[in-house]
């Protein structure tokens, strides 16, 4: 890969004068101690540019020195990669062909400044790198492993180790190859079937055999036949048809699973029952349901459901809410860093294209479920450490959000060793949008023959082939690199602040995201709406050449969206475009004449039936049959003091502080966010769910939460989602919301996503024996979930399933527990009334909300004992409502002063996170409610609160809750928990001791922040 | 939002603002015109290429009673805007092309470099030539960024070449927490007029102020340039993380130039325009259920939109002042 076009290929190289602090080279030296017990020595980092573009000398130095050089920080060094005295080794990290390189773009964007040429920034000419130089001399094997282990990922990096006196091995990419636009053709007449299901595994179309099937016929049949030869199409399929069908077709885009057929057996009851698709009879129908009664009610709030990108709901006259959460597993598995990049931005693309598109996002949560970190034992060929997939997808996710200008506020860390093989990354954004641009409705998508096809934002490359399918099918060591993107959020913004614009402008009818299939998905869907398109592909334009046409349609570049514009307004749109440095691609039209027409150059590329395309897929028919697992209630010996174990609980990975996660996300950009995920005068105290004002102007405002429970799910999935789903709406009620539908007319909408992200549950004898059985749990979360929405009138809104959740490697499997997640948004009619979880001043009365149930099965109290236990926490639905609506009325009294929900780690654990925000302590009287001590203490029954009350509202509100409340005792000035029962003292502890363990618990040990207890503001007097 | 179709939203100096934000600024003209068309102090809000703290920076002076306008850098490069037409021109916070390079870089590149009418002209030399006129220029986070990058703070030479750096942060972590500053009681800038300490979030990953040399930090400190400093628990100026959140030098979290024109600051004060900003504001409120809804971030924006404001007053004829009551 040497260059020779020497006069126009440069190397500007910027190391920091002595004296500077290299941070990065100090991590990079600590890093391997820590993780790998390799001693570098010092380290000393080094940037690098590449410069392919004709430049003199001059202009050269000029621009080392005065664009990419900070005067104060850095030496120049041109055209020369050297080391430095004392330095032994070096690894320099650069990119692979193709791979997003957005520093190189910037400084692309500062010598174009610098002189002001009209560089084409579309194209890359500066290519960026980092050079580290090790003290020691450590062998190429063990430098390996800091470049791989450490530094870049190879599917991303190109990395070269090596020593310095060697000299140091630089490298460019030259992306593309010399790959024609060719189309070829894929005959499927008489295949056998196992050569139909050896064709679709060897070019991942993750197409099952009757699938494949039906496919063939579809081109056999005599009608297909004669429309492809009338329209110049070769009589079998073309690569390019096969991949729209199998992108489209995907369980990723097409939830076949969630649509199957299903054969439910009960094992227990001899119940059986067939199931008519999981989408429609648990999530659709119930949420129809729903909605008949909110508007029976006079609440018709609900504006667009399951139809589009996200779902949409009204906040009042003028404004929609629009909400979504998607899950990006499958490439957080191989790179955690451009997974969960990719994920976050991608999801923003959902709210951003919903309807006309243009909505102005709002915050960004996420929702992260992880192996052990500490894990220290073998990994499998392919598989990353636990620690190296959190640090990374944290990462992606601070970059996606903050260079985004988006809060990230709320979200949940979950650790089970399970998600070691694949990670689960939800990410969730909520926007708001007019109720009309220029007059036209919003939430509508609206399309008719002739209008254009735009392409907006960034071009097209091989990155993200195949990342549908890929995600459709369960991961294993030969995962193809393709399949990784890097997202940058720099092109997205400026799309993004584009397109909010041009909808407001009204140049957009519509519009759509790019994500999975690219534009086949994009262009395919949009098309079923007026009914046809005919995309000319070459006009396309790419990162690189030699893209073959199927992989310009199918490519999921990332920061792209499809925009659907009338011809008269094209003008304005392209001088838009041009204004705001977004490149806008016309890449054809859409018909009405039934077919999806593809074309490269003139020449037919596809030509598929739209009807075929969107129903042709075969119903799949699934079995599922549930057995209880059998369990049992340990013996745990009784204890007097359960101080340790609450020290124990509170420093346990599952209940511990994620501060370090926390303040490396901006939670508060754009100046809205009222309840942060940290709170109090510490900024130590935990918060139930984010309150997020929507603007400057008014208190209207969305409280925000999540419910997820994997843990519960090998008890009993059923009672795993409902009480998931409890958790998060008992959050949105603890931080002041309220139920929806309550008075006539209230306008208290409530918009849920449900993501499910399960193992492979699909029966088979020998790879899957287990696969009923998983799949009867995914039956039961749904019944869960309707039983939920039908019971709290709550609406789902849209929502996303991940079904093969599995890691296979070195002849082993690694499967997610079941796991469903419930994102959760309310209105908040005035967010000055938002209440937060901390004690706020002594004397105010401690009471415990809810009703206690011997319920400590797959409680965290038994996972400190090694026991799963059996008696799983089950929701009450009726009586949750009714604490729930007293709760609200409570609130609208002002009578709450502070308010916790009880979850992991049950009552005690609640109590002492209480005491985090200001220092105050609890004195605590336990009831005799013949309840066992750690039952009390650590059960985690759901629809729980711990809520305090001023000295002079005790009357009114123990007369408003009457028996659902009960008095526990006193906020105290002295900082000490002290719980008694039965006359002596149970638990006593130092509040800041507890902080501390709490806050120096194994995430923020592991993140590197140290003793962060002492390290914040103590209370103000 | 209902005015979302409002035909004014075609008007290229609105490119990227709210129609919300263009009602408010209806009625704020309708408020001005009763008082003289010429009271309304106007603010030029800059965003685009990943600048995203521009809506906040609007609302601070909208409630600070100042005319704020959003307009996409490109439009003032490309000449449809002229920062001239304005009192106080804001580099809000924000990725300004992604923090590559270094933070606000390349968008400092871009004031320098890019040539916007004939003869080399740039916008750097429009701005020097505004704070030559006696106007007002702010920074914040990624705003100062850029400022420092420039050479316009701290601009000891007076010749607008860097002199000092914003980096990473010690701690090498990008960081959302809440600090408290003091204001240098040495300082001139009106920005800051009235305010002893305050409480705002930081939210950068650059924020080390580096000085190279000990003379240059000499003049800083004599001059007063270093105008507010981290605040520990007790009230001091401190190194000790994280009440110092990045390791800057002088403990310092702002600059001005000599001038006090300018002025730009790592912490955000226009993210704590309300009381309910404040992580510890259920217990304040209880504490003290009659204080105004107000945030502290506020008052640096009062600040200049009142000196602004005072200062075309003293200069405006008697007879007109007597029209404005």
């Amino acid at each position: 890969m040497s260059d020779n076009t020497a006069q126009s290929t440069h190397t500007i190289q910027l190391t920091l004068k002595p004296g500077q602090h290299d941070g990065d080279g100090q991590r990079v030296a600590e890093a391997a101690a820590r993780h790998l017990g390799l001693r570098t020595g010092r380290v000393r980092s080094a940037a690098l540019y590449t410069v392919r573009y004709p430049l003199s000398e001059t202009q050269l130095r000029d621009f080392a020195t005065r664009c990419l050089a900070d005067p104060v920080l850095h030496e120049v060094r041109l055209n020369e990669l050297s080391g430095a005295d004392g330095y032994a080794t070096y690894i320099l990290e650069a990119r692979r062909p193709g791979v997003t390189d957005d520093e190189g773009t910037s400084a692309q964007n500062a010598l174009a400044d610098l002189l002001n040429e009209p560089l084409d920034v579309h194209t890359q000419h500066i290519f960026s790198k980092k050079l580290y130089l090790l003290e020691n001399d450590l062998p190429a094997d063990d430098l390996r492993r800091i470049a791989e282990e450490l530094l870049g990922n190879k599917l991303i990096n190109w990395l070269e180790v090596g020593r310095v006196a060697d000299g140091i091995r630089d490298y460019t990419p030259r992306p593309g190859g010399g790959a024609e636009a060719i189309t070829e053709v894929v005959s499927l007449t008489g295949l056998s079937d196992a050569e139909l299901l050896q064709l679709s595994k060897e070019n991942i179309y993750a197409l099952n055999l009757e699938e494949m099937r039906a496919v063939r016929d579809y081109f056999a049949a005599p009608e297909t036949q004669e429309e492809r030869k009338a329209a110049a199409l070769p009589a079998d399929p073309t690569d390019c048809e096969l991949e729209i069908i199998a992108q489209t077709w995907s369980e990723h885009c097409k939830h076949k699973e969630f649509a199957a057929i299903i054969n439910y057996k009960d094992t227990e009851t001899g119940e059986e029952k067939q199931i008519d698709s999981l989408f429609k009879t648990y999530i659709k129908n119930a949420t129809s349901e729903v909605d008949r009664k909110l508007r029976a009610n006079g609440n018709d709030w609900l504006i667009k459901v399951f139809s589009d990108n996200a779902g949409a709901v009204r906040i009042n006259p003028d404004s929609l809410f629009v909400w979504k959460v998607e899950t990006h597993n499958s490439p957080s598995a191989i790179d955690p860093y451009g997974g969960a990049i990719t994920g976050i931005l991608g999801n923003n693309r959902d709210p951003l294209a919903t309807g006309i598109g243009g909505a102005r996002l709002l915050f960004n949560t996420n929702v992260l479920c992880f192996g052990n970190p500490q894990y220290d034992g073998p990994l499998l060929t392919g598989q990353l450490h636990p620690r190296r997939i959190l640090e990374g997808v944290r990462k992606g996710i601070e970059d996606g959000g903050n260079k985004s200008g988006v809060p990230t506020v709320n979200g949940a860390i979950v650790f089970d060793d399970r998600y070691a093989g694949k990670p689960l990354v939800y990410c969730g954004t909520g926007a708001v949008m007019p109720m009309q641009f220029a007059g036209k409705d919003s939430w509508e998508k609206i399309i008719d023959a002739g209008d254009r096809i735009i392409m907006a934002g960034g071009r097209v490359g091989k990155d993200g082939i195949h990342g549908a399918t890929f995600s459709s099918i369960e991961l294993d060591e030969t995962a193809p690199a393709t399949a990784v993107q890097i997202g940058s959020p720099i092109t997205q913004k400026l799309a993004m602040d584009f397109l909010l614009l041009a909808a407001r402008r009204g140049l957009l009818k519509c519009s759509t995201d790019n994500g999975a299939g690219g534009l086949s998905s994009s262009v395919g869907e949009l098309a079923g709406i007026s009914g046809g398109a005919v995309v000319e592909l070459e006009r396309v334009p790419l990162k690189y050449p030699g893209l073959r046409p199927w992989e310009i349609f199918v490519s999921e570049s990332q920061e792209r969206f499809t925009l659907v514009v009338e011809p008269g307004k094209m003008a304005d749109l392209l001088a838009l475009g041009q204004e705001m440095e977004v490149e806008l691609t016309d890449i054809g039209y859409f018909t009405a004449d039934g077919f999806l027409d593809v074309r490269f150059d003139g020449a037919p590329v596809a030509r598929l039936n739209m009807e075929f395309l969107h129903e042709g897929v075969p119903r799949k028919i699934l079995e599922a049959e549930w057995t209880k697992p059998a369990a049992a209630e340990p013996e745990i010996p009784a204890a007097t003091d359960y101080t340790p174990t609450l020290g124990q609980l509170l420093g346990s990975l599952n209940i511990c502080s994620r501060e370090s996660v926390i303040r490396q996300y901006d939670h508060e950009v754009k100046g809205r966010t009222i309840v942060k995920p940290l709170m109090g005068a510490t900024g130590q105290a935990p918060q139930d769910a984010a309150v997020v004002r929507f603007n400057f102007e008014s208190w209207e405002g969305v409280a925000v939460s999540n419910g997820i429970l994997p843990r519960y799910g090998d008890l009993d999935a059923y009672h795993m989602s409902a009480g998931s789903f409890d958790e998060a709406v008992r959050q949105i009620i603890a931080v002041g919301g309220k139920l929806p539908n309550l008075t006539p007319g209230d306008g208290i909408f409530w918009s849920v996503n449900d993501n499910f992200c399960v193992p492979d549950s699909v029966y088979d004898a020998t790879t899957n024996s287990d696969g009923k059985q998983k799949l009867a749990k995914l039956v039961r979360m749904c019944e869960a979930l309707r039983d939920a929405t039908a019971a709290y009138c709550i609406p789902l809104t849209s929502g996303k399933d991940s079904m093969k959740n599995d890691f296979k490697a070195d002849g082993v499997k690694i499967s997610v527990p079941p796991t469903v997640l419930y994102s959760m948004t309310a209105k908040m009619e005035d967010v000055r009334r938002a209440i937060t979880s901390d004690f706020k001043q002594a004397d105010d009365v401690v009471y415990l909300l809810g009703e206690t149930y011997d319920e400590l099965g797959g409680s965290e109290y038994y996972a400190l004992h090694g026991q799963l236990g059996a008696n799983v926490p089950k929701v009450d639905f009726e009586k949750a409502k009714a604490l729930y609506t007293l709760v609200g009325q409570a609130n609208d009294q002002h009578l709450i002063q502070s308010c916790h929900d009880l979850s992991d780690g049950g009552l005690a654990v609640a109590l002492a996170e209480c005491t985090f925000g200001y220092d105050c302590g609890a004195s605590i009287e336990l009831p005799a409610t013949g309840l066992p001590l750690p039952v009390q203490l650590f059960s985690e029954s759901h629809s729980r609160f711990l809520a305090t009350v001023a000295p002079e509202d005790v009357v009114a509100f123990e007369q408003l809750l009457g028996q659902r409340a009960t008095r526990l005792g006193l906020v105290t000035k002295e900082a000490r928990l002290l719980v008694r029962h039965a006359g002596s003292t149970v638990i006593s502890a130092d509040a800041a001791t507890l902080r501390s363990i709490w806050s120096n618990g194994p995430v923020n040990q592991l993140l590197g922040v140290g003793e962060v207890a002492h390290l914040n503001h103590p209370p103000a007097v | 939002m209902a005015q979302d179709d409002n035909p004014s939203a075609q008007n290229t100096l609105e490119m990227v603002q709210e129609a919300q934000e263009a009602a408010h600024k209806v009625q704020s003209e309708a408020q001005t015109q009763a008082g003289g068309a010429s009271a309304a102090v106007r603010a030029l809000i800059l965003t685009g290429f990943g600048i995203n703290c521009e809506e906040e920076f609007a609302a601070a002076y909208r409630l600070a009673g100042a005319e704020p306008t959003i307009v996409h850098l490109n439009q003032v490069l490309h000449g449809q805007v002229s920062i001239h037409d304005f009192d106080v021109l804001n580099f809000p916070g924000g990725f300004s092309f992604g923090d590559d390079l270094g933070s606000g870089v390349v968008l400092a590149n871009k004031l320098r470099y890019r040539q916007t009418g004939a003869n080399g002209r740039t916008l750097l030399d429009d701005i020097r030539q505004f704070i030559a006129d006696g106007k007002f220029v702010l920074g914040i986070c990624n705003g100062f960024q850029v400022l420092v990058k420039l050479g316009l703070l701290p601009n000891l030479g007076g010749n607008v070449t860097p002199e000092v750096t914003l980096t990473h942060n010690a701690s090498g972590r990008y960081e959302d927490r809440w600090v408290t500053l003091r204001v240098n009681p040495n300082t001139t800038t009106p920005f800051l007029t009235g305010i002893d300490t305050l409480e705002v979030p930081v939210r950068h990953g650059e924020g080390r102020l580096v000085i190279p040399d000990a003379a240059l930090q000499q003049r800083i400190e004599a001059s007063g340039l270093n105008c507010l400093s981290y605040l520990d628990a007790n009230g001091d100026g401190t190194h000790v993380y994280p009440f110092n959140p990045n390791g800057a030098a002088l403990n310092c979290a702002g600059l001005t130039d000599p001038t006090g024109q300018v002025f730009g600051l790592m912490p955000h004060p226009e993210a704590f325009l309300s009381a309910y900003n404040h992580p510890d504001w259920a217990r304040r409120r209880r504490q003290n259920p009659h204080a105004g809804e107000e945030g502290e971030g506020l008052r640096i924006f009062k600040n200049i939109v009142a000196h602004i404001a005072h200062a075309r007053s003293a200069a405006t004829p008697a007879a007109e002042l007597a029209t404005q009551k």
